[in-house]
């Protein structure tokens, strides 16, 4: 405990001398994705240069470094060559993949109790799930996000629904579906009810079934997988349903780049879909529209997505103060608020939902505050060790699924084999 | 004499040396150590790499996903070779015709080769969307349901074949063009004289003496039919299940995806072993059959 | 533009089934050639329309310049442009001295191990750069050239088809021309100046086609390699601003390839005639 804190004290003297020193300037290298277009690059450079403009003694290079899965590479490829960034900010799910590779550290070593208490506790609980593990504290939370439903006001009151209400549950999602779907004179379908896009990463929004329908995929320690919990069969038979029993679903795996798109064109009714869409909804909508929270079935329930910061191993003490101190910066409330009123990624912590910003952004745009309600009933996004080959296995199951080539329980099992042959030397 | 002979091969090798230093450095020394590496499993962390024999080898004879996407790249190979080929050299006929307007066909045909595909990935998708998406579109127009083109398993793979082939056939176009406009104009005028039909001096005369262009052409075709997966990282990311995934691609994914390392060079070196089967093969050919006159 | 003299003949021989036959190849090159446009015409009609009538083709949709601004602003794609040409002049001329000298010596000279290193060299045509990824970025960092233009080209710069073709070529040309040249007194150099690269003028033209088309679209490696905008090529330039979790905006990024691609189009457009004559002249097969 002393020497811990005598770590501390001298590591903190250490960075206020070297802050005062601009002869011994810390240099930061800092590899950041942007999914959200170009707003979001431009501000995450500005926030940089103003702390920069703060703080003499540190340089900090932000690198866009493209797609989350990119970014990864980058920051993987330069770690396993010897010459990581410093800090990162990469997929929440790579922690396990992260730790594996020995490439990160924890931030804990780097924080005092006080700060510990304020500032890691102070985050929403849901986003920790997916950034600690064993006890550590391996992420922070930065540009998360969650997908909730948008739904067409417009072709609510046409199908005679009462356009303000969203379903609240599967049942009624399958009920209003059906009334929203139109078909032509040749019966083809002009309208979809709904739009769950399931191609490139279909897990993520297909925890929105599962974890309503009660079950979790996989456990905190990142080495076990539950796939072929009967819940988790339910959850996908829902899914395949909506398009083949059901027909309120295009059939076959919906891509994600133009479900947006598709949504505007009322090609579909309703879409799940990211809050990082947020912007872009609200700006290229031709017509009224809600966002309402995933529907229930057992219970609420959705993932968490997006960003967190990481800590490179392979770096001086002196770099890794700065890097904890430059994200404690950008994460705090101020901060937080112009990153997520500028992007529409949720703002990871409840005190940044007390600035006066945000308070206005909400007031002005109440839909915002949908992600920030569900939070309550999120859980991690899908991680684990070997988080690649075992999502993959995962996703395909689910593919399969939806192509009809194997029934949802046939695949699931399948997929758990696979996970558990992967997973076993993690146990 | 004998002094000559020996500066002559010094001189060789000195001619040679700057490329064969960067050759051996980019290709030859790191093709070397994939073969190695596909011996050792792959270092993580802590876990040191270490020397596992065939185990690679039997991962891979056990891979679902690796039969998939192999036979995947076989079928992507059969159709995109032969038909970017025939097409380029119908191109290259019509072009090489007096049809009216020649200038803006060649243009037509030659664009895909300007635009890079990684962006171009991005309009297909449009075309291949489902509902509101242009083939959708003129499919509506003729009462045809809907088609979900990159999400249902049976057309995935071949809506991928189509990209590749719209992307290469105007290139090689082009050298078929060449060749034609080289052979005598004297040569056609004494078939028509003869009366031979079109069809037969195309057979007999023109496309025998285009062989070697066709051979150099294939060669591309063949190393474009493992290379060119740019689109798919866009468009499908070898979904719906694998349906699309091609073994470059699938060797991405295991190497910067699942960061198995020693197993994407146990891939590597499957598709070195294909490559260098077919290449033998079409080398022993080419060498024999045309010898670049 | 080619031979005017040669289609007199036919002309004025066999008219009419002639006709038919040629109206019908019209036909099928024009359907072939609309199809091949329909990426571009698609992307001409996303970049000057406003973002609504990127699915619907109105004849009346407004025009606008908006989408090239956005995509202007929002990407260094001047910058991108830039790393592109330096780039692929870069691989080009460093290909085209590496290939012609190991050609030259393949060709011209016998010396112990010729066939041994001939075939290292063919080696390279099916061990292509694009699959040896993950050592090539170790050797990079190695050598501390991560993030630079040099670390795209230099694993393509000793390109195995260079020398291929270029022998081949070289291999063509008469021993009596050297010979010759040799005793007017030229150096070896000078006789692969003055006798081999002029004759080999068409392949090395054919050949930079392929490269610069190669180079020009290529996206893995350079994707892996770089890091920053000073570096970034086109391709990946394009494919970072593409892609977002807030769906595909085709009129932007649409606009974006058009700037980008638009300067080579336009080249190829205005040089075509120069391009395939050149091709011609000297007989490139």
């Amino acid at each position: 405990m002393f020497s811990k804190m005598l770590k501390i004290a001298s590591v903190t003297s250490l960075t206020s001398l070297a802050a005062v020193g601009t002869a011994c300037a810390v240099d930061l290298e800092f590899y950041f994705p942007v999914a959200v277009g170009g707003a979001a690059a431009t501000t995450i450079e500005k926030l940089t240069a103003d702390y920069v403009a703060a703080n003499p003694g540190v340089n900090i290079e932000a690198i866009y470094a493209g797609s989350y899965s990119d970014a990864g590479v980058k920051a993987l490829t330069a770690a396993r060559g010897g010459k990581p960034p410093q800090l990162s900010v990469l997929l929440s799910t790579q922690m396990f993949t992260l730790i594996d590779e020995d490439v990160i550290v924890p931030f804990d070593d780097f924080v005092s109790a006080e700060e510990q208490e304020s500032w890691i506790n102070g985050f929403y609980p849901s986003f920790m799930e997916n950034s600690q593990t064993g006890g550590k504290t391996y992420g922070i939370p930065f540009q998360r996000s969650t997908p909730v439903l948008y739904w067409n006001k417009e072709a609510f009151a046409e199908a005679g629904l009462n356009r303000d209400v969203a379903p609240a549950n599967w049942d009624e999602m399958v009920e209003f579906g059906k009334k929203l779907t139109k078909k032509d004179a040749s019966g083809n379908v002009t309208q979809w009810g709904v739009r769950i896009p399931s191609a490139g990463f279909p897990y993520w929004l297909f925890q929105g079934l599962s974890t309503p329908a009660g079950a979790i995929l996989a456990n905190s320690d990142g080495n076990k997988t539950n796939f072929n919990d009967p819940k988790v069969v339910e959850a996908l038979e829902y899914l395949v349903d909506l398009s083949t029993k059901h027909g309120v679903m295009q059939p076959g795996s919906i891509e994600w780049g133009p479900t947006p798109k598709a949504f505007f064109e009322r090609e579909t009714a309703m879409m799940w879909t990211t809050t990082g869409n947020l912007a872009n909804v609200r700006k290229n909508a031709p017509f009224d529209f809600g966002v309402a929270m995933l529907p229930a079935k057992e219970r609420r329930g959705a993932p968490t997505g997006g960003g967190n910061f990481y800590l490179f191993k392979d770096s001086t003490d002196e770099q890794k103060d700065a890097a904890v101190d430059f994200v404690q910066w950008i994460t705090s409330p101020e901060q937080a608020a112009v990153w997520s009123i500028a992007t529409g990624y949720v703002a990871p912590r409840p005190d940044a939902w007390d600035t006066d910003e945000m308070k206005a952004y909400a007031a002005d745009f109440p839909p915002a505050l949908v992600a920030r309600d569900q939070l309550e009933f999120a859980v991690a996004e899908l991680s684990t060790y070997e988080n690649g080959k075992v999502t993959q296995a995962f996703n395909d199951a689910l593919a399969s699924a939806i192509a009809g080539e194997k029934s949802a329980q046939e695949a699931l099992d399948q997929a758990q084999a696979t996970a558990d042959r992967i997973l076993k030397p993690y146990r | 004499m004998r002094n000559s002979a020996r500066y002559q091969w010094i001189y060789a090798w000195m001619l040679l040396s700057p490329a064969m230093i960067f050759l051996i450095t980019f290709t030859h020394y790191p093709a070397v150590q994939t073969v190695v590496s596909s011996f050792f499993s792959t270092a993580r962390g802590r876990r040191k790499s270490i020397f596992i024999g065939w185990d690679n080898y039997t991962t891979l004879m056990a891979d679902e996903v690796f039969w998939k996407v192999l036979v995947n790249n076989f079928w992507y190979a059969v159709w995109t070779i032969p038909l970017s080929i025939i097409l380029s050299l119908a191109m290259a006929l019509w072009v090489n015709e007096k049809l009216r307007g020649r200038g803006f066909l060649r243009m037509a045909y030659f664009t895909p080769t300007v635009l890079p595909l990684i962006a171009v990935a991005n309009i297909w998708l449009f075309f291949y969307t489902p509902g509101f998406g242009l083939i959708d579109q003129i499919r509506g127009l003729l009462s045809y349901p809907e088609q979900n083109w990159m999400g249902s398993p049976d057309t995935a793979l071949y809506s991928m074949i189509a990209v590749a082939i719209w992307k290469e056939a105007g290139f090689f176009m082009i050298f078929y063009l060449a060749a034609l406009q080289t052979i005598p104009p004297s040569l056609r005028e004494a078939a028509a004289i003869e009366g031979a039909g079109k069809f037969y001096y195309f057979r007999r005369v023109a496309f025998p003496l285009l062989m070697p262009t066709t051979l150099f052409v294939s060669v591309n075709a063949v190393i474009n039919s493992f290379r060119l997966v740019d689109h798919i990282f866009v468009m499908t990311e070898g979904g719906p299940n694998n349906a699309s995934s091609l073994l470059l691609f699938y060797i991405y994914e295991v190497a910067f995806d699942y960061w198995d390392t020693a197993y994407a060079a146990t891939l590597t070196v499957i598709m070195l072993t294909i490559l260098t089967t077919v290449a033998i093969g079409q080398f022993f050919f080419l060498d024999k059959k045309v010898h670049y006159k | 533009m080619t031979q005017t003299t040669s289609t007199a003949p036919q002309s004025v021989s066999k008219r009419k089934p002639f006709d038919f036959d040629r109206s019908l190849n019209t036909f099928a090159a024009w359907c072939l050639a609309i199809l091949w446009l329909m990426p571009l015409l698609y992307a001409v009609w996303t970049a000057f329309h406003p973002s609504e009538f990127e699915t619907r083709f109105s004849l009346f949709a407004p025009l606008t310049l908006q989408n090239f601004l956005q995509a202007w602003n929002e990407a260094p794609f001047a910058r991108y442009f830039l790393n592109t040409v330096i780039l692929v002049t870069g691989i080009v001329s460093a290909q085209f001295l590496l290939c012609t000298l190991a050609a030259y010596a393949f060709a011209r000279f016998t010396f112990p191990g010729r066939n041994l290193l001939f075939t290292l060299v063919l080696l390279q045509l099916l061990v292509m750069p694009d699959i040896l990824i993950v050592q090539n970025y170790q050797t990079m960092r190695s050598f501390g050239l991560i993030d630079t233009i040099a670390a795209i080209g230099l694993p393509y710069i000793a390109s195995g088809f260079g020398i291929f073709l270029l022998r081949q070529t070289f291999m063509t040309v008469p021993k009596e021309l050297d010979e010759a040249a040799r005793v007017e007194g030229c150096s070896f150099l000078g006789v692969l100046w003055r006798v081999y690269i002029p004759l080999a003028k068409p392949t090395y033209l054919a050949y930079g086609l392929v490269s610069v088309s190669h180079h020009w679209n290529n996206f893995v490696w350079p994707l892996i390699v770089t890091n920053s905008v000073e570096t970034r090529p086109l391709t990946v330039g394009l494919s970072i601003f593409a892609v977002t979790d807030s769906g595909i905006q085709w009129s932007v990024i649409n606009a974006a390839t058009l700037m980008t691609s638009g300067p080579l189009l336009i080249a190829f457009l205005l040089f075509q005639r120069q391009f395939v004559q050149s091709f011609i002249r000297a007989g490139i097969k």
